[in-house]
C-alpha cells in the first residue's frame, strides 16, 4: 500500500518479523513499519531501533531476510516486503 | 517434498520410504540427536523454534541443490517444540544407486541446513539457567560462514 508524503516521495509499508532472542529483547515478534523510499534493509533496521523500545539492543549487523530469502543489509526493500532479522542460526 | 518442519517425533521410516527405489542401492542417513551437554554444562531439555515459512523455503532449496548436484533422492525433517535428551532433532536421508554420491549429498544437506535454515534452539541447563544457543560464540566451534545474498 503506497502512500505519498507531502514532499511527493513514496512511502513503503513493510512487515518486520523478529525471532528468538531478538523478539524477547524487543518484546514483539511482528512490527508494521512505514519508511520513505528508496530504502534498504539497513534503513528498516534503523527505523525499527528508533521506534520500538528494546529494539536498540539488536546488534548493528544482524542476519536478515527479505521475503523468506537471506538478504544483506544493503538489499533494497519494496512496498509490501516481509523483512526478518534473524539471530545466529542454531538448527540441527 | 513433504514439509521440513514437524511438531511430532521425526518419522525416519517415512523419510526412508520417500527416497527408496529399486534402483537406489545406497542410502546415507544423518541423525542429529539432543545432546546432554553444551560448553561443559548439563542440558536437561531444549525447545526448537523457527521462521517457519522461510525454513520450509530454504530447506526445499537445499534439497533441490543436492538433487541437482548428485544423482540422489533426498528427504529431510526437523522437529520443533519441546525435545528431551536423546530425541531426534533433525534427520537427513540421501539415496543413490551407489554409496559415494549418497554420502556426499548427505553431508552437504546437514551442513547447509545448519548454515542456512532459520531455526533456533533454547537450552535449559541443570543449574536452572536458560540460553538461546549461539553457535557463533567462543567455545562452540567454528562460526558459520556468511550466508549468500540473494
Amino acid at each position: 500500500m503506497n502512500t505519498s508524503s507531502e514532499a511527493g516521495g513514496q512511502n513503503l509499508a513493510v512487515r518486520v518479523l523478529l525471532f528468538a532472542t531478538y523478539a524477547e529483547l524487543a518484546g514483539r515478534a511482528l512490527v508494521e513499519l512505514t519508511i520513505p523510499s528508496p530504502a534498504t534493509v539497513q534503513d528498516v533496521l534503523r527505523r525499527l531501533r528508533a521506534s520500538l523500545p528494546g529494539a536498540e539492543q539488536l546488534p548493528d549487523q544482524p542476519l536478515a531476510a527479505v521475503n523468506r530469502s537471506h538478504a544483506r543489509l544493503s538489499t533494497p526493500v519494496r512496498d509490501g516486503d516481509e523483512i526478518a532479522f534473524l539471530p545466529p542460526l542454531a538448527g540441527g | 517434498m513433504s514439509p521440513y518442519l514437524t511438531h511430532a517425533p521425526v518419522d525416519l521410516d517415512s523419510l526412508l520410504a520417500a527416497v527408496s527405489a529399486p534402483e537406489r542401492g545406497g542410502v546415507a542417513t544423518f541423525l542429529g540427536l539432543v545432546r546432554n551437554h553444551q560448553d561443559g554444562r548439563t542440558v536437561v531439555r531444549l525447545v526448537y523454534s523457527a521462521y517457519e515459512s522461510m525454513a520450509e523455503a530454504e530447506a526445499a532449496r537445499i534439497a533441490a541443490e543436492a538433487e541437482s548436484r548428485w544423482p540422489v533422492r533426498v528427504a529431510l525433517s526437523h522437529r520443533l517444540g519441546d525435545l528431551a535428551i536423546g530425541d531426534v532433532a533433525v534427520a537427513v536421508v540421501a539415496a543413490s544407486a551407489h554409496r559415494a554420491p549418497a554420502f556426499e549429498a548427505c553431508r552437504y544437506l546437514i551442513e547447509e541446513l545448519k548454515r542456512r535454515v532459520p531455526v533456533w534452539k533454547k537450552e535449559f541447563y541443570a543449574d536452572g539457567s536458560v540460553v538461546w544457543v549461539d553457535p557463533t560464540t567462543p567455545g562452540m566451534g567454528a562460526p558459520p560462514e556468511s550466508v549468500p545474498a540473494t
